[in-house]
């Protein structure tokens, strides 16, 4: 890049201050995507946890006489469905069920894969060409279509499609970190580490972890995102949370019935989706930005 | 202290076998400082690693003995890991070459140090602090106890080799094995850092391997100098001997690439570089580079030759001659004053 030419020393001094200003100024843009997502994150986990205390009526209250009213009906905000139930209610509390599968199932699976991807690394050999291969044999298969035979297999419910996640998610997180592994091992420091006499776990987990993790915690921040919409298509499927619990995918999966009379019953539960997603998108981002920040 | 015997160490790469070391032998006695010289790529860091037992075991293949005496005389090549893990940092401890990798990046200084000092010991949290405060002190780091909590990127090269003196200290090994220590640093934290590492060799008693593609540097420091070629050692023996009386032609070549006071007219190079260690020529390795090179040479079969007091020995079968020559080729202080 070409140095910026100035007339006088002072006025070097105001070009190199305001492009100073600018970097202060987009590092507080960076930090502002992390700031905002966990608001956003934080506003959806607070409102689904509180969800008795927001809204009055029960999720699965059914109300005959007022099916499918229209959102900003007094008493229901957001309307109700074709069985009365209020729509809010149901989107708060089928939050705690999203939201669990966000973090229940992502966070297993970032550390199976994750601690399963630095030993077949750093250890080489047999156990990473067996593990990798394992790794080979789980991408060969469409993802969802391997989820839904393991739901099938074990019967639809929602602790079943955690283990169907847990059982092929971590795969991903595995070969990134193996990748990461293989290439800090031969860092010198290491060597080092080694020359010192530590243990291969101190070695692996001391010296080589927190040297490659940024990019597996910034996948597992993508990957929330694909878990959850994962559990609405599920939901969608009916292979998910089975009726009445209220859930997002299937939510929108009984509102397209209704979709050209009564629109928000698929809309405001795809609306959570997307405030979701959008609040890990934003969380991911920030955190590139700030880890690889520091990595410099 | 340490015998190392007949040490090969050979290399497996796609493009074939990289015989790095290639029959070795040394001792290095107790209190004593053993300097390794030899351009890049003739084996000195692939030594430190075998000794140290961290070259890859899937691809290097090694034979002969190492053995380090205060534990028994069988060999370490090849000992199991645990046996490894118990000596390494606390009998044997390796400087490396690069200071500015050789810290691990995400961890403060005052963390990698006490890290080191309770690796082998029994100290609490607290003392072990104390112990790595005293030792970051030692080695010349002022202000130790704030700069503790520094980050690697925070010291400069010359800080951040050091803290890696410290940090191989912190056991009190028994062997240090120093690879290139000064290579990237300025000639003047160099000579800080060399005092301070000789310095703390002599308070210790420990003995030391300094390994240098600079002869200056290693002539300084050492009581036993090995000059190694292609993977050979081609010439050992005192410091002063090789220093004042080369025998080896290389040897005689490295000091007249020495720049030092006095010296009329350019300094002598040495023409061509190493060879590859894939394709090792038969008889003397240095021959293809050599001034006197015969044809007798490219067949021989080399040994080294007793050439003087002090073990004195150098792999040269026209030792004698060439000695005798010397005044003729040298540039030596009589031709020039």
């Amino acid at each position: 890049m070409s140095a910026t030419w100035a007339a006088s020393p002072s006025e070097l001094l105001m070009k190199v201050a305001a492009k100073a200003a600018g970097r202060q100024r987009s590092l507080l843009r960076r930090r502002l995507a992390l700031i905002v997502g966990l608001a956003m994150l934080v506003m959806a986990i607070v409102a689904s946890v509180f969800a008795p205390l927001l809204v009055s009526q029960s999720p699965t209250a059914i109300d005959v006489l007022h099916p499918l009213s229209p959102p900003l009906t007094a008493g229901h905000w957001l309307g109700t469905d074709q069985y009365g139930r209020d729509l809010l209610s149901r989107i708060l509390y089928a939050g705690r069920i999203d939201l669990a599968i966000a973090f229940g199932a992502t966070s297993v699976t970032l550390v199976g894969g994750t601690m399963i991807g630095l030993v077949a690394g750093y250890l080489g050999g047999k156990i990473d060409s067996f593990l990798m291969r394992l790794v080979d044999l789980f991408f060969a298969f469409p993802f969802l279509v391997l989820i839904i035979a393991i739901v099938a297999m074990l019967g639809p419910s929602t602790f079943n499609m955690f283990i169907a996640i847990w059982i092929t998610s971590w795969v991903s997180y595995a070969r990134i970190m193996r990748a990461q592994t293989v290439v800090a091992k031969k860092q010198q420091y290491v060597l080092a580490a080694r020359a010192l006499g530590y243990s291969r776990i101190r070695v692996m987990f001391r010296h080589i972890l927190p040297n490659t993790a940024s990019p597996v915690i910034i996948f597992s921040m993508v990957d929330a995102v694909g878990n959850i919409i994962l559990a609405a298509s599920l939901g969608f499927l009916g292979l998910g949370a089975q009726p009445p619990t209220p859930e997002w995918g299937a939510m929108i999966s009984d509102g397209q019935n209704y979709i050209l009379t009564s629109w928000w019953l698929a809309a405001f539960p795809g609306l959570a989706v997307v405030f979701v997603g959008v609040a890990f998108s934003l969380i991911g981002d920030g955190l590139a930005d700030v880890l690889r920040a520091r990595d410099r | 202290m340490l015998t190392v015997r007949d040490l090969h160490s050979y290399l497996a790469t796609g493009q074939g076998v990289v015989r790095a070391v290639d029959g070795l032998s040394f001792t290095v006695h107790e209190a004593e400082v053993l300097g390794i010289v030899g351009e890049s790529g003739c084996g000195k860091t692939v030594t430190c690693r075998t000794i140290m037992g961290l070259m890859p075991a899937r691809s290097v293949f090694t034979s002969g003995e190492v053995i380090y005496h205060p534990r028994g005389e069988h060999s370490l090549l090849g000992a199991p890991e645990n046996e490894m893990r118990s000596v390494r940092g606390s009998q044997l401890a390796m400087i490396f070459q690069d200071p500015m990798t050789a810290l691990n990046p995400v961890l403060s200084i005052g963390d990698q140090l006490i890290e080191a000092v309770r690796a082998h010991s029994e100290y609490g949290p607290a003392e072990a602090r104390g112990r790595a405060v005293a030792l970051l002190d030692r080695v010349g780091i002022p202000a130790a106890a704030r700069r503790m909590r520094d980050y690697p990127f925070q010291f400069s090269g010359g800080m951040l080799q050091r803290a890696l003196i410290a940090i191989a200290l912190a056991s009190s090994p028994r062997l240090l094995l120093a690879d290139e220590p000064t290579t990237s640093l300025d000639v003047i934290i160099q000579d800080q850092n060399l005092s301070l590492l000789l310095e703390l060799q002599q308070d210790t008693g420990m003995s030391m391997i300094l390994v240098s593609h600079d002869l200056a540097v290693i002539s300084e420091v050492c009581d036993r100098i090995m000059v190694m070629y292609a993977g050979q050692v081609v010439e050992e023996g005192a410091a002063a001997d090789i220093i004042t009386a080369p025998k080896h032609p290389y040897t005689h070549a490295l000091l007249d690439a020495l720049p030092h006071a006095g010296l009329r007219g350019q300094l002598r190079s040495i023409s061509g570089s190493p060879p590859s260690l894939i394709d090792v020529p038969a008889g003397c390795r240095f021959a293809p580079r050599c001034r006197f090179v015969t044809p007798d040479c490219l067949t021989w079969e080399t040994a080294l030759i007793a050439a003087g007091e002090h073990e004195h020995a150098a792999r040269c079968r026209r030792l004698d001659e060439i000695d005798e020559g010397r005044e003729t080729w040298l540039p030596s202080d009589s031709a020039s004053a």
